[in-house]
């Protein structure tokens, strides 16, 4: 973002007509684009965005740019938390040129340093945009993160035996976490065998079962067996014909058939009392 | 930024220490910090065994999109890798341990960059940025 | 250079190891052991790796390699208390470290052994 310093003469303008301009300003934002914001905040938000901006433009002061983008992007956190949309914090930055364009109209010997000024302002709004959007997408990316996290349990059931049931589509980062939480369990429960339950999982393709086996062998790392229970039958199919062999790892249809086949090698069996 | 000689193995876990104290105060997980001192285990013994010794740089900085992490320069003047793509192919499923341990280190690792001239050299540098 | 003490209880080797294994360390565990084993009628070994925090690729083989020297004496190798970390690093590196056993403690190690000491 280029300031053009050395406005001084649009700066003591700016200067000399503050009170009128930022009224004005006021104004104009609210009615374009003040999102939830009352007309209070907009005018203490703009009051204080006003002598940044003049600073940076009578290019006296270097620290000034810094402090005006670091004002901006508050600007645009502020009101990306009270869902105004990011064309409206833009406008509310823009409005500032018709504020200064109703007065500086008719001098003509301002009109070079008003072109530069407007390019200026026209910076400014763009980069309230993109901070915006950098916002946004934080808080996408940390809900991403909680979902993620939501849909990992994993569940003791039965001395020595764990379950990791998977909801939704393994990919890496779910893996990870998948991996991270089920040892984690293996060492809390002092568990020696984890049933991977993947009838939550949608598609199981060559990269799925890659990741199952990192799974299954990251937990005999720490000397646990893994049973991998919930395959239904429209992805057999798709399994089978991919070619891929889960090897020395039992599968079985259900939970159920899971945990009794669990509890088998653990020496334990299930009968009535 | 540290700088770190290694010449022998005693420097190799030297350099370990470093990146792990330089992890830890990065912010990584215990997971990622695990991962980036194994990676850089990896290519200190590689610079050491491979490339006759060399020297490794650690420093504790941000990504372009400003997550702090760590980044670690290795350098050696051995004599280079001639085939750069045979020594990084391995699949992780082999781990037979002929290979030079860079793919290994690549997978561990969220940036990996990689110089390297027969007759002047090797230069590594990895970086792992926390989420 | 430090070297890491291997303990005798039985007819059992236990390993623990608690410092930062630097290769010729691991070395000469490994030579440490193919002595004790050949010297002594110990069936079975144990190494406790709950205190180590970083293993690459060359430790990784080192401890494989135990496994076959233990083997060579008709001995059994069980590696326990493996970190989470250093699990999910081991697997990405692709190691998979067959060739030895694995348990969760010493307790469970001891079980795979057959039993007691």
């Amino acid at each position: 973002m280029d300031i053009d310093s050395n406005q001084d003469r649009m700066a003591a303008f700016l200067r000399d007509n503050q009170e009128k301009i930022l009224a004005r300003w006021g104004e104009l934002a609210l009615s374009s684009g003040g999102g939830r914001s009352s007309f209070s905040e907009i005018r203490s938000e703009l009051s204080d965005l006003y002598p940044l901006i003049v600073r940076a433009m009578s290019g006296a002061d270097e620290s000034a740019a810094g402090e005006l983008k670091a004002a901006l992007a508050e600007l645009s956190r502020s009101r990306a938390r009270t869902g105004a949309t990011p064309g409206e914090t833009a406008l509310s930055v823009f409005t500032l040129k018709d504020a200064v364009y109703e007065l500086v109209a008719d001098q003509a010997d301002l009109t070079a340093e008003y072109l530069t000024f407007s390019r200026m302002i026209d910076d400014l709004g763009l980069h309230t945009f993109e901070t915006y959007a950098a916002a946004r997408e934080q808080i996408i990316a940390d809900q991403a993160e909680s979902m993620l996290e939501l849909s990992t349990p994993v569940v003791r059931l039965w001395d020595g035996i764990i379950a990791v049931p998977l909801v939704g589509t393994l990919d890496s980062a779910r893996t990870q976490l998948v991996m991270e939480k089920m040892l984690e369990a293996l060492v809390a429960n002092g568990a020696d065998h984890a049933v991977i339950d993947i009838t939550g999982v949608p598609t199981v393709d060559t990269e799925v079962a890659q990741h199952l086996l990192k799974t299954v062998m990251a937990a005999r790392l720490l000397g646990a067996e893994c049973t991998i229970c919930g395959i239904r039958p429209q992805i057999a199919h798709t399994i089978v014909s991919l070619g891929i062999e889960f090897g020395d790892i039992a599968t079985k249809a259900t939970l159920a058939d899971a945990l009794a086949h669990a509890l088998n090698r653990a020496g334990l069996r299930v009968g009535p009392a | 930024m540290d700088e770190l000689p290694i010449k022998s193995g005693d420097d190799v876990v030297r350099v370990r220490q470093c990146v792990r104290t330089a992890a830890a105060g990065s912010g990584l997980s215990l997971v990622d910090q695990t991962k980036v001192v194994t990676a850089a285990s990896e290519l200190a013994r590689n610079a050491l065994i491979h490339g006759g010794g060399g020297l490794a740089q650690v420093e504790v900085t941000a990504s372009a999109n400003g997550r702090p992490g760590v980044r670690v320069t290795f350098s050696d003047s051995g004599p280079g890798i001639p085939d750069v793509d045979v020594a990084m192919t391995d699949g992780w499923t082999t781990g037979s341990g002929l290979g030079l341990g860079l793919s290994g280190a690549r997978r561990l690792v969220d940036d990996f960059e990689l110089t390297s001239e027969p007759g002047s050299g090797t230069t590594i540098v990895v970086c792992k940025w926390s989420r | 250079m430090e070297r890491v003490p291997i303990m005798k209880i039985g007819q059992i080797l236990f390993v623990s190891i608690q410092i930062d294994l630097q290769d010729d360390t691991v070395l000469q565990l490994q030579e440490d052991l193919a002595e004790k084993l050949a010297a002594s009628k110990a069936r079975g070994v144990i190494i406790d790796i709950t205190a180590v925090e970083i293993v690459d690729s060359f430790i990784g083989r080192m401890l494989t390699m135990i496994g076959s020297i233990s083997k060579l004496f008709d001995a059994d190798t069980v590696l326990v208390g493996m970190r989470p970390a250093v699990a999910i690093t081991l697997t990405e590196l692709g190691l998979t470290l067959s060739g030895v056993r694995t348990a969760l403690n010493t307790e469970k190690g001891l079980r795979l052994l057959g039993g007691s000491v």
